[in-house]
């Protein structure tokens, strides 16, 4: 649904501005985007100093000194700090991103961290990612054979796996589907980058053999066609992968088996 | 209360089926309205203001009589397949969408036709 303004119960207030830590020569601001849907309040930015002197390089590492060290309520989903989770994607200064792997250093003056844009908030900077999963599981991530089982194994050339590389990487963080401008108006219909990658990821698997299911169920208005290019999706994605190109190529095979 | 799981949701009324064709119809016509657009607005800027004699002798010539209403009916097309998609993309609700998809399959066809009989008018001499 097309909202250009936020709804009353989610405009932003300005929060508790913390206390700098006492002693510290080298800090930095972090604006951080809280909701408690317990106390019923507007979601409120609050502001908090993190010692540079004594704290990783990345977001995730002032988070988590935040959480220890200053406010333990502060809630964010975190696991392997290291990039292969996805768990820890928040809007960062304006980019949704893996706070990770995205590094201090590469955003100027304060940081300012959101949730990702446009998905309901569970509680901070945790959206609910129910419908994002659903959509995923709609594309049938698994590989669907018609041929009976072979004794060993389902064999694949090694040029045939090639064309995996740059689809199979992608951990289901959402930032790319959350960026793109059709997910934010459609998302109820229209099935958002990350879960047409995916798509395109068992679309091209030498060994899958419903190809035509697969273009069959994403031949549509929506689900497909509500891609206009944008490019979003490609720019934010911390992976470094294409889901616009992939999206591309699905619309080519459309095409490719109409004439 | 409902108690719809979100696959439920997210599977909705399940493929239309269809979308290729107008992704495929609008990219041609956006191709073929290079050289439309190029053949039909030179000689049309040049009878701007040149007087209706003028008008009336460029729009005679077969050539350019051709390429107008080409123009005209590729552009409208063109117009209809991409307001849609704004359409679709930014109405939300069943009524109103439902009333500007109409208008909008109607309209820019009246419009073509429109602009294909004038010139065929003066085309033809009629």
């Amino acid at each position: 649904m097309v909202e250009l303004t936020l709804p009353k119960n989610s405009r932003i207030t300005v929060g508790k501005t913390w206390p700098k830590p006492a002693g510290a020569k080298n800090t930095r601001a972090f604006k951080i985007y809280r909701y408690d849907p317990d106390t019923g309040a507007n979601p409120r930015v609050d502001t908090y100093f993190v010692d540079l002197d004594n704290c990783g390089p990345m977001i995730l590492d002032a988070l988590i000194k935040i959480k220890s060290e200053v406010d333990p309520t502060l809630t964010f989903r975190r696991s392997c700090r290291e990039g292969i989770c996805g768990s820890c994607a928040m809007n960062v200064d304006g980019i949704n991103t893996l706070a990770c792997i995205y590094g201090m250093d590469e955003v100027k003056g304060d940081v300012k961290i959101y949730p990702l844009p446009h998905m309901p908030v569970v509680k901070d900077l945790i959206p609910d990612l129910t419908h994002f999963y659903a959509q995923h599981a709609s594309i049938m991530p698994w590989l669907e054979t018609k041929t009976n089982r072979p004794a060993d194994e389902w064999k694949q050339s090694i040029s045939d796996r090639k064309k995996l590389d740059g689809l199979y990487e992608c951990v289901m963080c959402a930032c790319c589907s959350t960026s793109c401008p059709s997910y934010w108006w459609n998302s109820d219909r229209y099935i958002g980058p990350a879960a047409m990658l995916h798509a395109y990821r068992w679309i091209i698997d030498s060994r899958d053999e419903a190809t035509g299911e697969r273009l069959d169920e994403l031949q549509d208005p929506f689900k497909l066609y509500r891609c206009h290019t944008i490019m979003n999706c490609t720019q934010t994605c911390p992976k470094g992968l294409n889901p616009a190109k992939a999206i591309a190529e699905i619309k080519k095979l459309m095409v490719e088996r109409t004439i | 209360m409902s108690f719809k799981t979100d696959y439920k949701g997210v599977a909705g009324l399940g493929s239309a089926k269809d979308g290729t064709g107008h992704w495929v119809s609008q990219r041609l016509t956006a191709i073929a309205l290079i050289p439309l657009g190029a053949m039909f607005l030179y000689p049309f800027m040049k009878s701007l203001g040149a007087g209706h004699d003028a008008v009336l002798a460029t729009y005679s010539h077969p050539f350019h009589a051709l390429i107008a209403i080409g123009f005209f009916v590729v552009a409208f097309r063109h117009l209809r397949l991409g307001m849609q998609e704004v359409i679709v993309d930014y109405i939300h609700s069943e009524r109103t969408l439902m009333i500007t998809m109409i208008a909008n399959a109607l309209v820019w066809r009246g419009f073509a036709v429109a602009g294909a009989f004038a010139v065929a008018k003066i085309a033809l001499g009629a």
